[in-house]
């Protein structure tokens, strides 16, 4: 079988995901090209930017095709981070109304501004663990992760694994069978995102 | 809780990084690359890397310095287009830090954020002093001023949707006399993106000043360069001062320690030092 392939869909910071995979030791190759990824033995779905820009890459470059046949057809592992949380929901409400890949029930919201506080959220925040989960295992509430977004995922009860706070509580990581999913990003927070990452990997070579 | 960030700045200056004093005296550190690589393990929250004289990081550069960066990495240095920002992100940078082209081409704030999105850009807003009690907005290395006050530049970068708002006081920068307070305040009641400050830190009690402002994260260059795990012992003065809004996960995080008036760790007593001869510490494998 493949290697854990690194979507690049144009945005996001792909090379620092193999980076933080290169550090553990962990092979791992950067690809757009939906025949690599619709075979590949695990997919990490990186994400910068716009909901409705991303979609339209992913749906042009025939990823989208390649993803559902990798992770609904084949259950193969998935692993989404920052706005590849947001991807794998229904759709969101951002300044163009775009339909996500409808994975999991749920929508993408903006921060509200109610909460007075700075948007984006930025910075170390703390991940409270909802349920034990096999992404988190090793990690406990007092770790930090980085976060940078301005909107966030609402979804069902029971797929949220983690939350965080600010402002609101909101979700932080979800798990659907061999789907995971964190709107911070393990690639950049230090030993945990590494702790993280790891623990994906574990979960993709006893699959 | 959302933690205040610590964040570290490297300047770099014909590939040297350096110390900067007041914008117009540098002093040489060493290598860039090994700057980050100690202040990452030393647990800094983010990275800024600013070429200097408007000379652009090449993606050789950029490549490099982000291989050692396990935390977010911010690079400035003349950027003034869109192609110099495709170039840097591509090559591994977060963000990216705008500060000239804010006064001589201000459109590439609106570009960068609608093919990257706002929180991949920073603005970088260099605040003078004079006189008269006013705070202008000056560029290119402080040596111009622009027809902004301080505050308007930050305002406009932010309606032209930066994500940050990096806030520099060249009065102060270098002095060891703490952040511009007044300057910060100003900021923190006039935006709504978040605010670093950076520009004078010569004590932590400075960091604690401007998180209990509400800043969103504080910045030195110079600061972090004057000694040993100087991240680490920061954090650990600040989170004597101040509950819950530091991040400390470093596996060096001096409890028990004692702190000098100066701000730094006090030495252990000799007894307590002769006992740690002998102390194994393995490291942990990821």
């Amino acid at each position: 079988m493949g290697k854990i392939v690194i979507v690049d869909y144009g945005m996001g910071n792909v090379t620092s995901v193999q980076n933080a995979l290169t550090i553990l030791n962990i092979d791992s190759k950067i690809s757009k090209c939906p025949i690599e990824i619709s075979h590949a033995k695990a997919a990490i779905l990186p994400g910068v930017g716009a909901f409705h820009a991303a979609m339209e890459n992913i749906v042009k470059l025939g990823i989208l095709d390649a993803l559902n046949e990798l992770v609904i057809n084949k259950k193969r592992p998935f692993l989404g981070i920052c706005l590849g949380l947001q991807l794998i929901a229904e759709d969101s409400v951002e300044s163009i109304y775009t339909k996500g890949f409808g994975w999991i029930k749920g929508n993408v919201y903006k921060i509200p501004a109610e909460t007075n506080l700075p948007v984006p959220h930025v910075g170390w925040n703390n991940v409270l663990e909802s349920r034990e989960n096999i992404i988190l295992s090793g990690i406990n509430d007092a770790s930090h992760f980085y976060f940078d977004h301005s909107y966030y995922l609402d979804c069902p009860e029971q797929y949220i694994v983690a939350n965080s706070n600010y402002g609101n509580k909101f979700v932080a990581a979800v798990q659907k069978d061999n789907i995971f999913a964190v709107q911070f990003h393990p690639e950049k927070s230090q030993r945990s995102g590494l702790r993280l990452l790891r623990n994906f990997s574990n979960f993709v070579e006893n699959y | 809780m959302i933690k205040t960030r610590i964040i570290a700045v490297v300047l770099v200056k014909d590939g040297i990084a350096v110390q900067s004093i007041g914008f117009k005296k540098y002093l040489p550190i060493g290598s860039p690359l090994i700057a980050i690589k100690f202040l990452d393990s030393w647990g800094v929250d983010e990275i800024v890397v600013l070429h200097m004289d408007g000379n652009n990081p090449t993606t050789a550069e950029v490549n490099a310095y982000a291989k050692n960066c396990n935390v977010p990495l911010s690079i400035g240095g003349g950027i003034n287009d869109i192609d110099k920002v495709k170039a840097i992100i591509h090559s591994g940078a977060d963000k990216v830090i705008i500060n000239s082209a804010l006064i001589t081409k201000p459109h590439i704030v609106t570009e960068t954020a609608t093919m990257f999105g706002s929180q991949s850009i920073i603005a970088s807003i260099d605040a003078y002093l004079s006189d008269d009690g006013k705070y202008s907005a000056k560029y290119n290395s402080g040596y111009k001023y622009s027809n902004y006050t301080a505050l308007d530049l930050a305002q406009h970068a932010q309606e032209l949707g930066a994500g940050e708002i990096l806030l520099n006081s060249i009065n102060n920068d270098g002095s060891k006399n703490g952040y511009d307070l007044a300057l910060l305040k100003l900021a923190l009641d006039k935006l709504d993106i978040p605010v670093i400050i950076c520009g004078g830190v010569g004590h932590p009690k400075h960091m604690f000043e401007a998180i209990n402002l509400g800043v969103s994260g504080v910045a030195a260059a110079n600061f972090f360069h004057f000694s040993e795990h100087s991240v680490i012992t920061v954090k650990k003065y600040l989170t004597n001062q101040i509950e819950n809004k530091i991040r400390l996960d470093s596996y060096a995080n001096y409890e028990g320690f004692n702190f000098f008036p100066n701000g730094r760790i006090n030495k252990l007593v000799d007894n307590e030092l002769e006992s740690l001869r002998f102390h194994y510490i393995p490291e942990e494998k990821i």
